[in-house]
């Protein structure tokens, strides 16, 4: 028996933040209150003293990429999930974008035995739209959510051709699966290596517009409104899409987003240097575009964060700007790194947990998001407090392409439980 | 009091102040001079190593290097995509740890990547030089047609300089921007809106869509070349209904100021951004930008590698 004393718990899906034990029992939570666990006795108990520290549901991720099968020197199922539990997550959905591609059966299967072989944070794969990610054949996207997934995307590979998202989004809507789009018209971004700015421009380096997100945004709103089917937007970046995702939910859309850590806090200045650690795809924007996502999350229009984790080695950033890997990765960072925006009263901490954690697990309907007695006891411990520097050592995932390696931080992942097992223990 | 150059790379012009580049356009007075000997070598750099590394075909900017550091009694190596290792796939990074083995004490790059020269300067511990990155900076590109226009002039201040054709992909435009703009000249920039930098106006540039409005009063008339490579993507229809609607002829001198000169930085389309006589006309200045280049990049060549300021140049060169 696990008794988590006098942390304060903070449950978005109950709105309930106050000082409290939590107990576990096996795999479950069996009890949670201001005096939970005080008068259990006995030799089987672990004490963990949370005084000071966020005792929260576990972090719930929509959009990593493991990289396994097919380029497991940049990551594989298990350095991502021993990441992923590092990072406080306690469930992760991996894009289909492997090689080979997640669009069949025996790929999805491959994938959970995998996560079941490694333990830790659960796995949820989310399976392609198209085979091949190519945009024309629909996948066999019943069989593989009775194998497993939680969701389809094309990940990186927009569905271009309108006819196609439409079908795609009809036939989801079928089984009700969860549509997630990276939304990029490719043919205004084709030959771009960052956001088209004064920055691009003084930099000399081809400039991709907010309109190429812009387009397929509205166009999917659209789609996903005359459909009825589940739309996720993937990683929002442009002060635009927002506004139009805005303007859907406000007639009722059954639409949702979510944006990455790095589009909360960076913007195209930092790529000053052409250091390609930042070239990400959507590419980091404007300040304007920054402080518009910032609101949005704040106010639920953007409903949660995703980390959009996409390792790389040095091989494929260490080279030209042009020829570099888009993408950085984010499981550990996320935490250390947003936390700013809830000492700067951008997000309340309950709004900062729910985004991480309960409206994720309700956009994919995955067990989590909650504290609740009888439940599974995934949860996890912040310290908010925690100073450290995030360097190389602390890191699990195979990659270390993050902006913030060696960055001083303010805040920890203390402890992360999922189904009643520790997963991640920090050593201070 | 002699001024040491302060720059150990040059990357860029953002980071030269104007007291910079009169420093290295004095320099290039000198070494002009130098260039009208009968012997044309002085031994400033005597056991100097310089490479040339060419990812990029160049005639005038490589070869230009090339005379500079060896009139300047520098050894001089030349590496081009098609004879190293890079057409084997060497990486950069491997480039540039093999070039540092050998202890060189210049660097000069040409690359068709933004950023290469970037990325190179920070991995190798001698000096680097721009000599042209992808669509970003070309800066000795800039320095001589600085030194050409202040000899045309008299100086740069206030001068009104047109720059007509493909800005948007030119490293020549954003170089010679950011100069002239130290200055306090008049930049314009003149083209169709597919040709031009998003936000131009952020570079320190007059965005003009007419040749007739872009010319009025200039000093100044820069052409650049129509890149046929870049065509593709149709940001103009074609090469007929451009030089018809922006390529320059000597009707077009009439709207320049008098002594208004003519530019380049080659090579030419000759009919397309350019009429033919207009480039061997008398106001063309496109040859004297040949001429000033290798002074030019003598100039800059000493200053890094000397660590001396231009003052020092009568005991280096003899004059």
């Amino acid at each position: 028996m696990l008794v988590i004393s006098q942390g304060r718990v903070i449950d978005p899906a109950r709105n309930l933040d106050e000082q409290a034990d939590v107990v576990v029992d096996g795999s479950r939570i069996t009890k949670i209150g201001p005096r939970a666990g005080a008068d259990l006795r006995g030799e089987q108990i672990i004490t963990i003293d949370a005084k000071g520290r966020w005792v929260v549901p576990g972090l719930i991720d929509l959009h990593v990429h493991f990289r396994e099968p097919g380029q497991e020197y940049k990551e594989t199922i298990e350095t991502g999930l021993r990441a992923a539990a590092a990072g406080g997550f306690t469930a992760v959905c991996t894009m289909p974008n492997t090689r080979p591609v997640n669009d069949t059966r025996a790929v999805t299967e491959m994938i959970l035995a995998r996560a079941r072989q490694c333990g830790g944070p659960r796995l949820y794969p989310i399976a392609a739209i198209t085979v091949g990610q190519k945009g024309d054949q629909l996948t066999e996207m019943a069989d593989l959510c009775d194998a497993g997934a939680v969701g389809v995307s094309d990940d990186g590979q927009c569905v271009m051709d309108t006819a196609v998202m439409r079908r795609a989004m009809e036939y989801a809507r079928t089984f009700d699966i969860l549509v997630t789009q990276h939304c990029e018209d490719k043919n205004l971004s084709h030959g771009t290596q960052m956001h088209e700015g004064v920055i691009s421009t003084r930099l000399g380096l081809e400039g991709c517009p907010r309109e190429a997100e812009d387009v397929i945004v509205a166009r999917d709103l659209l789609l996903a409104e005359m459909t009825g089917a589940r739309y996720h937007i993937a990683h929002i970046s442009s002060i635009n899409a927002v506004r139009l995702l805005r303007e859907a939910k406000s007639r009722g859309a059954k639409v949702t987003a979510e944006v990455t850590p790095h589009h909360l806090m960076l913007t195209d200045e930092a790529l000053l240097e052409y250091d390609s650690v930042y070239k990400v795809n959507p590419p980091l924007r404007e300040k304007k575009d920054r402080d518009a996502l910032r609101e949005a999350l704040r106010d639920g229009t953007v409903d949660c964060i995703a980390t959009d984790h996409a390792p790389h080695t040095e091989l494929e950033k260490e080279c030209e700007f042009a020829q570099a890997a888009c993408g950085m990765v984010g499981l550990e960072q996320a935490v250390p790194v947003l936390l700013e925006l809830v000492r700067d009263q951008i997000l309340t901490p309950m709004r900062f947990i729910e985004a991480l954690s309960t409206t994720p697990a309700r956009i994919a309907r995955l067990p989590g998001g909650s504290l609740r007695e009888g439940q599974p006891a995934d949860l996890t411990i912040i310290d908010p407090e925690h100073h450290w520097t995030m360097d190389a050592k602390w890191l699990h995932s195979r990659s270390k392409n993050t902006p913030f390696l060696g960055k001083k931080v303010q805040g920890a992942i203390m402890l992360t439980i999922v189904d009643g097992q520790i997963a991640y223990q920090r050593n201070t | 009091m002699s001024s040491a150059f302060r720059h150990h790379h040059l990357i860029s012009v953002e980071p030269l102040k104007a007291d910079d580049v009169l420093q290295i356009l004095d320099a290039a007075e000198v070494f002009f001079e130098v260039s009208m000997r009968p012997v044309r070598k002085v031994p400033t750099l005597r056991g100097k190593t310089i490479i040339n590394l060419f990812y990029e075909a160049s005639t005038r900017t490589r070869s230009s290097f090339e005379l500079a550091g060896k009139r300047l009694s520098a050894d001089v190596v030349n590496i081009s995509t098609s004879s190293s290792s890079v057409t084997k796939g060497e990486t950069l990074l491997d480039t540039c740890k093999t070039l540092q083995a050998m202890h060189p004490d210049v660097v000069i790059i040409r690359h068709s990547a933004s950023g290469a020269s970037n990325y190179v300067a920070r991995r190798l511990d001698c000096s680097v030089i721009n000599a042209g990155d992808g669509a970003h900076e070309h800066p000795t590109q800039a320095l001589l047609d600085a030194f050409v226009m202040r000899r045309a002039h008299g100086t740069l201040k206030g001068l009104k300089v047109a720059i007509c054709g493909d800005i948007k992909h030119s490293r020549v435009a954003r170089s010679d921007t950011l100069l002239l703009n130290l200055f306090g000249a008049e930049v314009r920039y003149c083209g169709p809106n597919t040709l031009m930098p998003y936000r131009a106006k952020s570079l320190g540039a007059k965005v003009y869509n007419r040749l007739e409005e872009a010319l009025e009063g200039v000093d100044v008339i820069y052409l650049l070349r129509i890149q046929l490579e870049r065509l593709q993507g149709a940001p103009i229809p074609s090469l007929r209904e451009y030089s018809r609607t922006f390529g320059v002829s000597q009707r077009h001198l009439k709207l320049a100021a008098p002594d208004a000169i003519v530019m380049h930085p080659g090579p030419l389309n000759r009919g397309v951004e350019i009429h033919p006589l207009l480039a061997d006309c008398e106001k063309s200045a496109i040859l004297k930008q040949v001429e000033a280049g290798v002074a030019v990049r003598m100039a800059v060549l000493y200053l890094l590698m000397s660590g001396k300021g231009a003052e020092s140049l009568s005991e280096a060169t003899g004059l």
